[in-house]
């Protein structure tokens, strides 16, 4: 796990009292919060959550009816040309412009901000890193969706903005392209860009993010380090496949999660249910243990458990 | 907050190369379908219709009127449907999120239908100014009239691609908005020869001196003044400039 930088100069992002409502719909609900520069940020949340709309609002599609978003320092209302120079946005949808080649289409967006023929050596690198090399000349009609997905990404990063929002980026894509996308993602991290990450694979925001925002309904359940949210959670879970098929005691019964076949999962706070008394409690009823395993709680947990119960997590 | 110069000439060539890789679409074509209107309705009316100009063939009235007609409708559909079509494939938002101010967009999208309409023009007039035998007697007040008739449709075309949510929006104002306009600006006919109320109507048309203003550049004067004729160019193309700069400044169905 990485530890976060310490952050020398203005945050990456900062995320002041964001409100935004469509008709009866809250959409975003006074959002506050700040993401440091150097930064790999995990921005999660059930769908609906508000998530999309807070990119939107940051990259200047949408508008918030109140509240402030500065990039860099940069205001992305008052002080919008210098914000955008600093973010690039991969978008959620599979958006592109059926008339260029892929090269063309990436030295157009080089353009749009200002960049000229300096980067065209970026440009060809970023083909071949995302594996898109054979693909230059190739109309962007003619690419499957994987490929797609890979072009919007150099779209994204073609003026080496030093703050990246990916917008579920590995949504629907195979695992290859995954690989590829985040060993990438976490080269130019390791060179400074701060990547703010929205995904619904959770395993990969434990695994790529420092830090992680939880959001739900429009507001933020919680804000730490994923370290400090992995630990956060009381519960530890136990398997246990008992011998002759025993059934579970009473007692214990109220503790299962799940069933898989003869394979038990029990939810243990760690304070008042320790593995020794599970144990214990079903050798006294003479229940003998064929096998058990133990898991610790993951991102997955954690995150049910807060969008489970709004308000229950500052 | 200083302009980003390059983003909109990126903007600009893009839009270029977006009309020039269909070009047999969006040149040739308006162009053949214009020469065909001249054939037919030359080979129809020639001897039957005067001009109403001293000196003047109807074949001859006629070209200015259908360039003109052409260069508004091609500066239309130039902006209409580049718009249309990125809002509805989504690709519009590589060009709202980028550092590129109101004032940029609103040029480079107007810029790219004028190098079409300008192609268009000058293809016709390449084609049919020869055989037609077309003189030119005043060619700043048909540089005039074309910039200012050509970038008054373009932004039209903004305006329309900017409220269309679907293609049968776009085309609701190309048949219903631009086609009869052009087809009841004189382009066929001279306005003296229109029976009342139809004459009094046409000169609420500002089609009409569009393409008026643009024949008199041609054979040095027309049913209205040059004056007039630039005068309502030039507020049509001011009311829709004020109409599009509005849009684009709120983000009027661009940002929500």
């Amino acid at each position: 796990m990485n530890i976060p930088p310490v952050s020398v100069g203005p945050p990456a992002l900062q995320i002041r009292g964001v409100r935004k409502t469509y008709g009866q719909v809250r959409a975003l609900d006074g959002l506050s919060f700040d993401i440091q520069q150097g930064e790999f940020f995990g921005l999660l949340g059930p769908n609906g959550a508000g998530k999309s709309t807070l990119i939107s609002i940051i990259s200047g599609l949408i508008r918030a009816d109140e509240g402030t978003v500065a990039v860099l320092g940069h205001d992305t209302v008052n002080d919008w040309r210098a914000a955008r120079r600093q973010l690039g946005v991969v978008p959620q949808e599979l958006v592109f412009d059926p008339f260029f080649k892929v090269v063309d289409l990436l030295r157009i967006q080089a353009g749009y901000y200002g960049c000229g023929k300096e980067v065209w050596p970026w440009i060809d690198e970023m083909l071949e890193r995302l594996e898109l090399g054979n693909k230059r000349t190739a109309m962007m009609r003619t690419l499957s969706g994987g490929m797609k997905r890979r072009v919007l990404i150099a779209q994204a990063l073609v003026h080496k903005p030093p703050v990246v929002i990916l917008d579920e980026p590995t949504a629907g894509v195979d695992v290859e392209l995954r690989r590829t996308l985040w060993r990438f993602m976490r080269d130019l991290h390791a060179k400074g860009t701060t990547v703010v990450l929205t995904t619904h694979y959770l395993e990969e925001a434990q695994e790529m993010c420092d830090r992680i925002a939880i959001v739900d309904k429009g507001s933020v359940r919680v804000v730490e380090t994923t370290e400090a949210l992995l630990n956060r959670h009381p519960f530890r879970f136990l398997t246990l496949k008992l011998a002759n098929g025993a059934a579970m005691p009473g007692h214990l019964a109220e503790l299962v999660t799940s069933q898989k076949g003869d394979a038990v999962e029990l939810k243990l706070d760690r304070e008042r249910h320790p593995i020794a008394s599970v144990f214990a409690s079903l050798k006294a009823v003479g229940i003998e243990i064929a096998d058990v395993s133990t898991r610790e709680p993951d991102l997955e947990d954690i995150f049910v458990e807060l969008t489970a119960k709004p308000g229950a997590v500052s | 907050m200083s302009p980003n110069q390059l983003g909109f000439y990126t903007l600009l060539k893009k839009e270029v190369m977006r009309f020039w890789s269909v070009l047999g679409q969006t040149v040739t074509a308006p162009v053949l379908t214009a020469l065909l209107y001249l054939l037919v309705f030359a080979q129809a009316l020639q001897g039957r219709v005067v001009s109403g100009y001293d000196g003047i063939s109807y074949t001859q009235f006629l070209l200015p009127g259908l360039v003109m007609m052409t260069v508004l409708q091609n500066a239309f559909s130039n902006t209409s449907s580049s718009l249309a079509q990125s809002k509805v494939n989504g690709n519009i938002v590589f060009v709202l999120m980028a550092p590129i101010g109101h004032w940029e967009i609103f040029f480079a999208y107007v810029g790219a239908a004028l190098v079409r309409a300008l192609l268009v023009a000058l293809a016709m007039l390449a084609v049919a100014g020869p055989m037609v035998g077309l003189p030119i007697a005043h060619p700043l007040a048909l540089l005039a009239m074309f910039l200012l008739a050509g970038s008054a449709l373009a932004v039209l075309g903004i305006i329309a691609g900017i409220v269309s949510t679907k293609f049968d929006h776009l085309a609701a104002f190309s048949n219903f908005i631009i086609t009869p306009l052009s087809f009841l600006s004189g382009v066929f006919y001279s306005v003296h020869s229109l029976p009342e109320p139809w004459f009094t109507a046409s000169h609420l048309n500002p089609f009409f001196y569009m393409i008026d203003g643009f024949r008199y550049g041609f054979f040095g004067h027309a049913d209205v003044s040059i004056w007039l004729s630039l005068g309502w160019t030039f507020g049509f193309f001011v009311l829709m400039a004020s109409i599009c700069m509005w849009m684009l400044v709120t983000g009027y169905k661009l940002r929500k």
